[in-house]
């Protein structure tokens, strides 16, 4: 399976969740897990997804995902989940 | 166990907010198979080689760049040292072989390509002089070559003709960019002790150690650093060392994953992640800032010595546990005019020539990116290299001075290099002469702590 985190930032608004999964369900990203939290005052939303099924490359689905966070006046970061285990895991 | 949000969120802190990057990936290419009938042969085989190892160097840092989300600043391709290879005469110009060097890399579209350079620290070969002669207008004129020349080493001694010959070339290139505030000097260091594996510019070259090609990779932190010690109130110095040793980690941990990654999409060999702490302008993003943080109320005052061995030092002690292979420079950056906060220092009077020289004992890596006044004698630049190499030669470590006499200006006026060069002021330098030092014959002998056998 392969992974990636994709993290939303910004003022908690209503749709976020359903703006952001909508785009993953249309390429076939299954959700594996999803938080909240707050950092620094800001709304964080993280989302692991499984993108080996994915029906179009990371980079294009950061793209899109990113597109749409703007559109709502947030901030969205894909990332492969590698960089996580190999900063925060020996 | 999965990984928590708040270690993603800190990974994206330390990214996002915090000026957490890669300060470059840079892939070595060794030169040592090319050949040429003339130099203008030479030059073109060494284009050909250079374009066809690395055509796909630039697109694969894009990608991983992108992968991770994290900024790689620079793409950069050291290749052997071309004195080696060019089989020159002494009046001989090798300016054709800078700017070969010089298309491959626009070409590449790669920032930075270094081994215009000479290994001197015993003696000079005709090819060596005829580079060292062909340095100045190679930096002046050509945009992403860059020169570095090892005139000094532990084992062998200080090879004081070079070290003089080395000061009136940084003058001369410096004259020859005399409109642009002599910014050519920027892409020239003269080393002691130089790494055969440094992914940084101006110094990197590929060693002739070095296998066929390899990728390098340096990472950039002082932000993160200072960002965690400044959370860290009161604390003891075993305390500081421990929060620097963690950052350090995971700091590298991102140079192991990017080098790694790169390596195995090119089927090039994984050199070393380079654990440099390397600041940029950017605010915050300083080493001067760290020593803040720490309790010291400017970079340069009692206790930066101190300060600044057990940063460099906990950050080697976090990072070689990190990475597979360790490498190149790997200690901390004081670059004057490339810290903000250094620069500041300066300005403010807590941070002079002597002192930042006494840092660079302590800390590696040299005197870096400090700008003179135009009118300093040669002789004076060749006897604050010459010290400066007996700091490394003494103490067995890397030292370079990379240093920019600005013509037409004085000390105390600033001077902007622009974009990750920076801005600083123009330091004094004594006027005390050294002329008939430092024209004497010959070299400095091996200390006697080289005779290790």
């Amino acid at each position: 399976m392969e992974r990636a985190v994709v993290t939303v930032i910004g003022k908690d608004r209503v749709g976020i969740v359903a703006n952001i999964s909508s785009i993953l369900a249309k390429h076939n990203v299954n959700i594996l897990d999803i938080s909240q939290t707050i950092m620094q005052d800001l709304f964080a939303m993280i989302m692991l997804v499984d993108i080996s099924q994915a029906d179009i490359d990371l980079s294009t689905l950061r793209s899109e995902i990113e597109a749409k966070a703007k559109e709502m006046g947030l901030q969205a970061i894909v990332q492969h989940e590698n960089i996580f285990n190999y900063m925060h895991r020996i | 166990m999965p990984i928590s949000p708040q270690e993603i969120l800190e990974t994206i802190r330390m990214i996002r907010m915090e000026h957490l990057d890669i300060r470059t990936v840079t892939m070595g290419i060794s030169l040592l198979d090319v050949k040429g009938d003339s130099i203008e042969a030479l030059a073109e085989n060494i284009y050909k080689k250079i374009t066809e190892r690395a055509k796909n160097l630039r697109d694969t840092v894009e990608e991983v760049s992108s992968k991770y989300d994290i900024p790689i600043a620079n793409t950069r391709i050291t290749v052997t040292p071309i004195a080696l290879i060019a089989r020159a005469k002494e009046d001989d110009d090798l300016f054709p072989i800078a700017q070969a060097l010089d298309r491959a890399g626009k070409d590449l579209r790669i920032d930075y390509i270094g081994g215009f350079g000479a290994l001197v620290h015993k003696g000079c070969t005709p090819c060596d002089i005829a580079l060292m002669n062909s340095i100045p207008r190679a930096l002046a004129k050509l945009d992403r070559v860059c020169s570095s020349v090892n005139v000094a080493s532990t084992k062998n001694g200080m090879n004081m003709e070079a070290i003089l010959l080395m000061a009136e070339k940084i003058k001369e290139t410096a004259e020859l960019s005399a409109d642009r505030d002599s910014i050519a000097c920027a892409k020239l260091v003269v080393y002691c002790n130089a790494p055969e594996d440094n992914p940084f510019m101006a110094g990197g070259f590929h060693g002739v150690g070095e296998g066929e090609s390899a990728i390098n990779v340096a990472i950039s932190g002082p932000g993160t650093v200072r960002s965690a010690l400044s959370r860290l109130k009161d604390v003891s110095f075993n305390e500081l060392t421990e929060e620097i040793k963690r950052t350090a980690f995971k700091i590298t941990r991102v140079g192991e994953l990017v080098g790694r990654e790169i390596s195995a999409k090119l089927g090039v060999p994984f050199g070393i992640v380079d654990l440099s702490l390397a600041p940029t302008p950017e605010e915050g993003d300083s080493i001067a800032d760290i020593l803040q943080a720490m309790g010291l109320e400017e970079c340069g005052a009692p206790g930066s010595l101190a300060a600044i061995a057990l940063l460099t030092d906990a950050v080697k002690k976090g990072g070689l546990f990190a990475s597979s292979s360790v490498g190149g420079m790997s200690g901390t950056f004081i670059p004057l005019s490339e810290d903000a906060g250094m620069a500041r220092a300066a300005e403010r009077g807590s941070l002079n020539l002597d002192k930042l020289q006494a840092m660079t004992a302590v800390c590696s890596v040299g005197l870096d990116m400090v700008a003179i006044p135009g009118d300093t004698p040669v002789e004076t630049i060749a006897g604050i290299i010459a010290d400066e190499m007996a700091i490394g030669m003494m103490n067995n470590k890397t030292v370079g001075v990379r240093i920019i006499p600005v013509i037409g200006k004085k000390a105390g006026e600033w001077v902007d290099f622009g974009g990750l060069l920076g801005k600083a002021p123009i330091l004094p330098v004594s006027s005390f002469r050294s002329d008939a030092f430092v024209r004497r014959k010959g070299r400095i002998q091996a200390p006697i702590t080289s005779f290790t056998n």
